[in-house]
């Protein structure tokens, strides 16, 4: 597995470094110049203007991760025309969410969850989900697509107006996605961004950005915060999913350096879940007082709610706050329904409800497998943030090449030195020092000291920090600024068939041949060893593609039987060798695999003299069965 | 003294029609002033001004800014809906609740679409200087008015100013007379 020189398209530095937040709920874009000396550089967020009312344009600096796909009876003409489009096709940001509320079946949100979920087919037009027949539906990689499309046009408006200036599709951009995101849902969020314009992206992932987030807000002061052998937690809570990811600290020719050691599954469990929990039970409450709750109202209570939290969150001594819906129509004082939220109660269902103190052994409760699961989301069956937290923690222990730079204690648990909190959630300080309290009786059973308050890396500006971050990644990239060494987040395989006789009904059994260790790093490659596989030229070959985040102690060349739940099948891969007067031959071709600089895996085949080479291709479509 | 309720629809109503039509209106001064002969006078000098304004000045574009505000705070705040019903029956604790609410979003929507500022910054009941030349409509003199300026008093109320307007497009067509639109939920 030696370096070669890989062929590579020479580019220009570009002007401006981008990175964009592509949340589940907001979206965010903060920018840098790099004409300006770059260690002066300043990271900025831009603003993003969008129809917030009808009629009403205004400049946020989150664009909400909405669409809304209006039909005639839904606004009256000319009340959602932007700056740059008389009459949009579809209304994104913050109009959409709140119409979206009154009118569910045009929405579309979580379209980045559907991205991740396998179990549909992602290139379809399934979305919005449930939405009425005469909708003209869109797939999850339009809809990112559709939300790239508008920063850029935001972007293109302010920066390269009448075609002059600096397109942001001549810019370097820098995606986040999340950690957990396999190589599917990576390569789906390239095509979007491909489909959107933009040329020049590369991903990041989104607790490395938060992360990143936090070295620029330090300065060289980072190195005084963190030191060899120390382990940080990155905890991101948003509003749609949690993400955990764990970052070691290491030496490395006498200086600091930084490695992401360990990712976490796709959790979709956010803050939304936890201000609904609380309008469920005010619902609960006035329902008791013999006062019914109609949908639109829960809607109310639903964003009252979040406002009451967040007072109560902010104001430590306050014991209540009060929660008032008007009433509807005419009769507002009269139908006035009015009741409070009382900190028991946000400590009850918050606190103890979705940070209980759990043990470390205390795994989050199964996904439900109910025969008529309505198809939907998959949203976690646990509520319990630790929960998923101990499961992530314990899974680092299961055979991690990287165990070197994990701390672990004596029963085996992946123990953090440090905590890095991001995400909307984790704005709260209860929630913050709830996490760490809980963390810390794990420590101190694993035999190690409780983090103090020095321990918890405090990122400023949370809504902003993952853009903030991936420009900072940008800049880094061009040699100023630390860089975090990552690498692939799981095991990758290909599917051989065993040459056994074929018996009815039955397949024949699948071998796996491991193809991506799991922390191949980024800008190598592997050359799969001992194996020829002889193609025909000019005929499209099919190769099973399988992953696993559990086996992490698999070597490139290794083949693997009988796994278990532990490796998991991927839309397949494709390849047809096209060779100049070749056509119908057997070619004997090796693989090779790499993890490239832009954050993507690509697979192979080489000629044996190595003169030829053809990519394989992932073709994601939906897989029967599920 | 006349009820928190009323007190409450006063001030509003009164703050509108001040902010539109440049008059308070007629039922209200009434209630407000002890003597008949009072009310008399005061509108009979303010009638006949307000109505030049209107006919002069408030271009049709202005009428349709001011139902446009109107939207928006109905809008955001429900102040419409509030000022439209009939609060004499409720008790204070419930007009308090229903208030509260109106009040915070009102506000939120007043401080996005208009800019106020205080005409005099000093602290109210302390006393302050009216310079030479001040405008009579920003500064209003009560009590001993006499003499010249500068003129030492008591600042009794700091006066407000719009600084600035920020009120969104406005919508057209038919739009542009809806304060709020009828609502009808398809189930």
């Amino acid at each position: 597995m030696g370096h070669k020189t890989w062929p590579r398209r020479q580019q220009l530095d570009s002007e401006f470094i981008v990175g964009i937040d592509l949340g589940t709920t907001n979206s965010a874009l903060a920018y840098c110049d790099s004409a300006a000396a770059l260690e002066n550089a300043r990271i900025e967020v831009a603003t993003i203007p969008q129809v917030v009312n009808p009629n009403e344009v205004a400049d946020r600096t989150l664009l909400p991760s909405f669409l809304y796909i209006p039909g005639d009876m839904d606004f009256p003409k000319g009340s959602l025309s932007l700056p740059w489009e008389a009459e949009p096709k579809f209304v994104i940001g913050e109009l959409a969410r709140k119409r979206g509320a009154e009118s569910p079946g045009r929405l579309v949100a979580s379209a980045k969850s559907w991205l991740s979920y396998a179990g549909a087919n992602r290139t379809a037009p399934i979305l919005p989900w449930q939405a009425p027949e005469e909708v003209s539906k869109l797939s999850p990689v339009e809809v990112s697509s559709q939300y790239l499309q508008y920063l850029r046009t935001v972007w293109d408006a302010h920066h390269a107006a009448d075609g002059k200036g600096y397109a942001l599709a001549e810019q370097d951009v820098f995606l986040t996605v999340p950690a957990s995101f396999d190589e599917e849902a990576r390569e789906l969020t390239r095509r979007s961004a491909e489909q959107a314009g933009l040329q020049r992206v590369t991903l990041l992932e989104e607790p490395q950005a938060a992360f990143y987030a936090w070295l620029e807000s330090q300065g060289d002061t980072w190195r005084k915060r963190v030191k060899v052998g120390d382990l940080v937690l990155v905890c991101d809570v948003g509003g749609g999913t949690t993400d955990f990811s764990l970052i070691a600290v290491s030496e490395e020719n006498g200086d600091l350096s930084l490695k992401r050691v360990a990712v976490g599954e796709h959790i979709l469990l956010g803050g939304d879940n936890m201000d609904l929990a609380l309008a469920r039970l005010l619902q609960q409450k006035l329902e008791v007082e013999g006062r019914h709750i109609d949908t639109y109202q829960l809607q109310g209570l639903w964003h009252q709610c979040r406002s009451a939290k967040e007072y109560l969150f902010e104001h430590a001594k306050s014991q209540k706050q009060d929660v008032t819906l008007l009433g509807k129509g005419r009769k507002l004082v009269g139908g006035t329904i009015k009741t409070e939220l009382v900190r028991e109660e946000l400590n009850r269902i918050l606190v103890e409800g979705f940070f209980p103190k759990v043990a470390s052994g205390e795994m989050p409760a199964r996904q439900r497998r109910i025969g008529f699961q309505e198809l939907g989301l998959p949203y976690a069956a646990d509520a319990a943030v630790t929960k998923h937290l101990a499961r992530f923690l314990s899974q680092q222990v299961q055979n991690s090449p990287e165990s070197a730079n994990i701390r672990r204690g004596r029963n085996g648990l992946a123990c953090p030195t440090h905590v890095l909190f991001n995400g909307g959630v984790m704005k709260a300080g209860m929630l913050r020092e709830r996490l760490v309290e809980v963390l810390n009786s794990w420590l101190t059973e694993e035999g190690f000291e409780a983090l103090g308050p020095q321990n918890v890396l405090d990122a400023p500006d949370l809504e902003h920090a993952v853009a903030r971050g991936a420009a900072y990644y940008g800049r880094a990239r061009r040699g100023q600024g630390v860089r975090i060494r990552s690498g692939a987040s799981r095991t990758y395989y290909i599917g051989i068939e065993s040459a056994m006789p074929a018996v009815p009904g039955m397949e024949a059994p699948l071998k796996a041949l491991c193809v991506v260790a799991f922390g191949m790093e980024e800008g190598t490659e592997a050359l799969i060893p001992d194996r020829e596989f002889g193609l025909v030229v000019g005929e499209p070959a099919e190769f099973r593609f399988l992953s696993s985040t559990i086996r992490k102690q698999d070597r490139v060349g290794d083949l693997m039987e009988n796994w278990g739940s532990e490796i998991e099948e991927l839309s397949p891969l494709e390849v047809t060798l096209a060779l100049e007067g070749q056509q119908g031959t057997v070619l004997p071709v090796r693989l090779e695999s790499r993890v490239t600089e832009i954050g993507t895996l690509e697979l192979w085949c080489a000629s044996r003299d190595g003169a030829n080479r053809w990519k394989l291709e992932l073709n994601i479509r939906e897989k029967s069965g599920q | 003294m006349i009820g928190f309720s009323r007190r409450l629809s006063f001030a509003f109503r009164c703050f509108f029609s001040l902010l539109f039509e440049g008059t308070i209106p007629q039922d209200i001064l009434r209630t407000l002033t002890n003597s008949d002969a009072e009310v008399v006078s005061i509108p009979s000098k303010a009638a006949p001004q307000a109505q030049k304004v209107a006919g002069d000045q408030l271009m049709p574009e202005s009428a349709d800014r001011a139902v446009q505000m109107l939207a928006l705070l109905q809008r955001d705040g429900r102040l419409v809906d509030f000022l439209q019903e009939d609060v004499s029956s409720y008790p204070d604790g419930q007009l308090g609740a229903a208030v509260r609410s109106i009040h915070i979003s009102c506000r939120q929507a007043l401080e996005r679409y208009m800019k106020l500022e205080p005409i005099l910054s000093s602290e109210e009941d302390h006393p302050v200087t009216v310079p030479v030349g001040f405008d009579p409509a920003a500064i209003k003199l009560v009590g001993n008015v006499a003499g010249e300026p500068p003129i030492r008093g008591l600042l009794r109320h700091r006066g407000w100013r719009v600084a600035a307007v920020t009120l969104p497009s406005m919508p057209v067509g038919s739009g542009r007379a809806i304060v709020a639109p009828a609502e009808v939920e398809i189930p």
